[in-house]
């Protein structure tokens, strides 16, 4: 029996190996080369002034608050429309819906709902709240706009969260006479709350990117303060970079960079938020 | 005992006392029988095992006294099933009272990821137990009924689930005590346990037998004839469908097996 390894399956181990190790290190190289970039030519654009202040000369000059604000506001919305309805479907979806044909054509709507081209749900809301509802070009109609994108990320990571939950403990609390929703609401929601808030998080963080939607359905390339209601209209970082970078002709290269970094800055802040409430969760469970 | 007196003195039940009953009972899963034709009353203030060959509905059987079988989609019954006479399965019926009444201990320990307290606290909480004092009193009393209030009163603010696994399930059967239930129904609480544990538990059901109608599913043959009052014999029949072979005094059943079957399963000859 040949017990000894042979050359070439020692070759074609290490060939694998280091493919798959290259590999690996391909997929990071990407986002430190973005963050570097975007630190080593945006920083110096950053200051007091830049952060807190409105802009003038067509964005040449002065700051971007309004912008920073606006995104702020924009996420807030989004996330205000679409965590209760996603988690509510998310409930219903793990503990009350039979498995039928409503079921499953709810389930494909959220499938496809998160495949829908950005711009598509942009168009959606243009018709829908700026047009039929007549919201007008707002910062409702943009909060409106990017909830319906965001609800396929609420729902699916609220029935995750949901569905993690053993069914030990559902049982246990059902066989003493518990009802159905007091378990709920009493057992599984405290359990499943972190991967909810995890997955709310992030939806925010993907709202505060977008840029197609809010185009069409509200966003300002330049206003001279804050929105006053929720039916003004308001800037935001991403469009506000878009219009910087495209549109406006001696615009200095630092203060693009700027842009970029704040807006780079907000989502990652937010993406590592969410990735803190994760792991603390489960040091908590695999403590407790 | 009053119970045994009664027992010792006839061969079958005594009707009078039958706190449970079923009446050729048929359980489906779908297309499949998972409980063909089963007729059977379980006395009151008793300890009735359940046992029999895996697969032979021993479970399913268990799950019809407190409707968890309602959680299985394509579940169906047919036949009767009582409480103190009145049918359980009637539209009538609301089942979370059903359950206060009829509580259930599961095959692994499934404490809330809470404190004791709360564990125990849970179920009076959820029927409207608003008051500490009460409260308290409540986690007290059931402790002491699961004989694990001496090894936890020092810690009731401590996770449950830091408790060694025989503790857990002493908690989950203090936790269904909270609630005041008349029965309480045992799915192998045992076997996720080591013989020092299982131990423990076999004496708490025998204190609890005083004032509590008890049925326990078991695997282990020693254990049912051990603890239980009567014991019933169940196997599965060529469709894969549970049936009942024999149901008598576990003393009886043991040292004199009417049927065939039930003397080659309890002599180790199969299962």
């Amino acid at each position: 029996m040949a017990i000894r390894t042979t050359a070439s399956r020692q070759l074609s181990q290490r060939a694998a190996f280091g493919l798959l190790s290259v590999s690996a290190i391909l997929v990071v190289v990407p986002v430190i080369v973005i963050i570097l970039l975007f630190v080593i030519n945006g920083s110096g654009a950053i200051s007091w002034e830049f952060l807190t202040q409105d802009p003038s000369q067509a964005g040449k000059a002065g700051g971007i608050f309004p912008a920073i604000v606006g995104t702020f506001f924009l996420m807030l919305g989004t996330i205000v429309f679409a965590l209760p309805l996603g988690v509510m479907a998310g409930i219903y979806l793990t503990e009350y819906a039979k498995e039928n044909w409503l079921t499953r054509s709810i389930n494909l709507a959220i499938v496809n709902l998160a495949g829908v081209p950005s711009i598509v749900y942009g168009l959606f809301g243009l018709g829908v709240f700026v047009m039929l509802f007549n919201f007008g070009m707002s910062l409702l109609s943009a909060s409106l706009t990017l909830a319906c994108q965001a609800l396929a990320m609420t729902v699916t990571t609220s029935r995750e969260a949901i569905l993690s939950v053993p069914k030990e403990y559902r049982e246990g609390s059902l066989a003493i006479g518990v009802t159905r929703w007091q378990t709920i609401r009493h057992l599984v929601l405290p359990q499943a709350l972190p991967g909810i808030i995890t997955g709310a998080v992030l939806a925010m963080s993907r709202a505060a990117g977008e840029t197609a939607p809010i185009l069409i359905v509200g966003a300002a390339f330049l206003l001279p303060g804050l929105p006053q209601s929720p039916f003004d209209q308001f800037m935001a970082l991403p469009y506000h970079l878009y219009t910087v970078a495209a549109h406006v002709p001696g615009m200095p290269k630092s203060t693009i960079w700027g842009v970029a970094l704040v807006l780079l800055a907000v989502v990652l802040s937010f993406n590592i938020l969410a990735t803190i409430i994760r792991l603390k969760a489960r040091r908590r469970r695999l403590n407790a | 005992m009053k119970m045994s007196s009664v027992l010792l003195n006839s061969k079958s039940v005594n009707q009078s006392n039958a706190k449970l009953k079923t009446e050729a009972v048929n359980l489906y899963y779908g297309s499949f029988q998972a409980l063909r034709n089963i007729s059977l009353e379980i006395s009151e203030r008793a300890i009735t095992s359940i046992i029999g060959p895996s697969g032979c509905g021993k479970s399913s059987f268990l799950r019809l006294f407190n409707r968890m079988n309602d959680l299985i989609t394509g579940a169906r019954v047919e036949g009767r099933v009582e409480i103190d006479a009145i049918s359980i399965y009637d539209k009538t019926i609301d089942v979370t009272e059903l359950r206060k009444r009829v509580g259930m201990v599961f095959q692994k320990p499934n404490p809330f990821p809470m404190s004791i307290f709360e564990n125990v606290a849970f179920g009076p909480r959820r029927h409207g137990k608003k008051n500490l004092g009460e409260l308290e009193d409540i986690v007290e009393r059931s402790l002491h009924q699961a004989a694990l209030w001496d090894e936890v009163n020092d810690k009731l603010s401590q996770s449950a689930l830091a408790l060694s696994g025989g503790q857990q399930q002493r908690l989950c059967i203090a936790r269904v005590l909270a609630v005041e239930p008349e029965v309480i129904l045992m799915d192998e609480p045992c076997s996720a346990l080591d013989p020092v544990a299982t131990l423990k538990i076999e004496e708490l059901m025998r204190s609890l037998a005083e004032n509590y109608t008890i049925v326990i599913v078991t695997h282990n043959m020693q254990q049912a004839a051990r603890v239980s009052d009567l014991a019933a014999f169940f196997m599965m029949e060529e469709d894969r469908a549970g049936a009942l072979v024999e149901y008598g005094l576990t003393s009886e059943l043991f040292t004199n097996p009417k049927d065939k079957r039930t003397e080659d399963y309890i002599t180790g000859r199969f299962g």
